[in-house]
């Protein structure tokens, strides 16, 4: 890894440590780590803040890259950020599944003739 | 871009099958838009010829979506290319401006029928945000569509 590179990772990994270096955030993090999208109400379950002090630390959590806020509907749900290699490899295998699939139903369909 | 790049696992996805069918019976069943439309899962409006744009729909989810199809090789009982927009499913995003992925299905005599290679390539070229919300949409369909097709084959 270039200096270039590592100066870039660190800029990039900083604001990360910091948005974390919080009790409240970390735990809203954990509660997204279970991987489905959570509502503001359902994140706030529990918490002692109102809601709108829990979406500023959302807020704090999303400009780090680590959560990002997804429409379902009309409601506004929060997610967890995968990370980049992470997500390019789950890609990947979905990708191949459908590829699999097609593959199997065009087996399914030239070798019936044969038979 | 240099042209000693090398292409990383996360950029490709290769595939091989061999068919028990001659290489012509599977020519046609990638050449014919009605057969290809039947294993891809999509319905195509216009028949493939090499630079043609292809429109087609595919059903996902109870919802019709539309695609494209740009072709670009034919060599019969050899190689067909076209590229697309893979999961080009979230109908609120314009697509036209992404870069497409290379989809590469090339056929080979083998002494039980026909070896396909199929490669797909191109995927470092998408968004990641996008890779990443094409597996969130996509996870749970695709899943079931396994078990359709599992119960297809083996039923």
């Amino acid at each position: 890894m270039s200096r270039a590179d590592l100066a870039a990772q660190a800029r990039t990994g900083a604001p990360i440590f910091a948005a974390l270096g919080d009790e409240t955030r970390l735990r809203l993090v954990t509660k997204l780590a279970s991987g489905e999208p959570w509502s503001i109400v359902r994140l706030t379950e529990g918490e002692v803040m109102s809601r709108q002090a829990i979406t500023k630390h959302l807020s704090v959590l999303a400009d780090a890259g680590l959560v990002r806020g997804v429409r379902r509907g009309r409601e506004r749900l929060w997610a967890l950020e995968p990370s980049p290699l992470e997500a390019a490899r789950r890609y990947l295998e979905l990708v191949s599944e459908r590829w699999d699939g097609a593959l199997a139903r065009l087996a399914a369909i030239v070798e019936v003739d044969d038979e | 871009m240099t042209t000693t790049k090398m292409e990383t696992t996360t950029d490709r996805i290769e595939k091989q099958r061999v068919l028990r069918a001659a290489p012509a019976r599977v020519w046609r069943a990638l050449s014919d838009r009605r057969e290809f439309g039947s294993w891809f899962g999509v319905e195509l409006r216009d028949d493939f010829v090499p630079g043609a744009t292809v429109l087609g729909t595919m059903t996902y989810q109870g919802k019709q979506l539309a695609f494209t199809f740009l072709i670009e090789r034919m060599e019969p009982e050899r190689a067909l290319s076209f590229r697309w927009h893979p999961f080009a499913i979230d109908q609120a995003v314009d697509y036209a401006s992404e870069p497409t992925t290379l989809v590469e299905l090339v056929l080979a005599p083998a002494p039980e029928g026909t070896l396909l290679t199929v490669t797909e390539s191109g995927f470092d070229q998408i968004p990641v945000v996008r890779r990443a919300k094409a597996f969130e949409m996509n996870s749970h369909g695709w899943a079931e569509q396994m078990n359709n097709i599992a119960r297809h084959v083996e039923g």
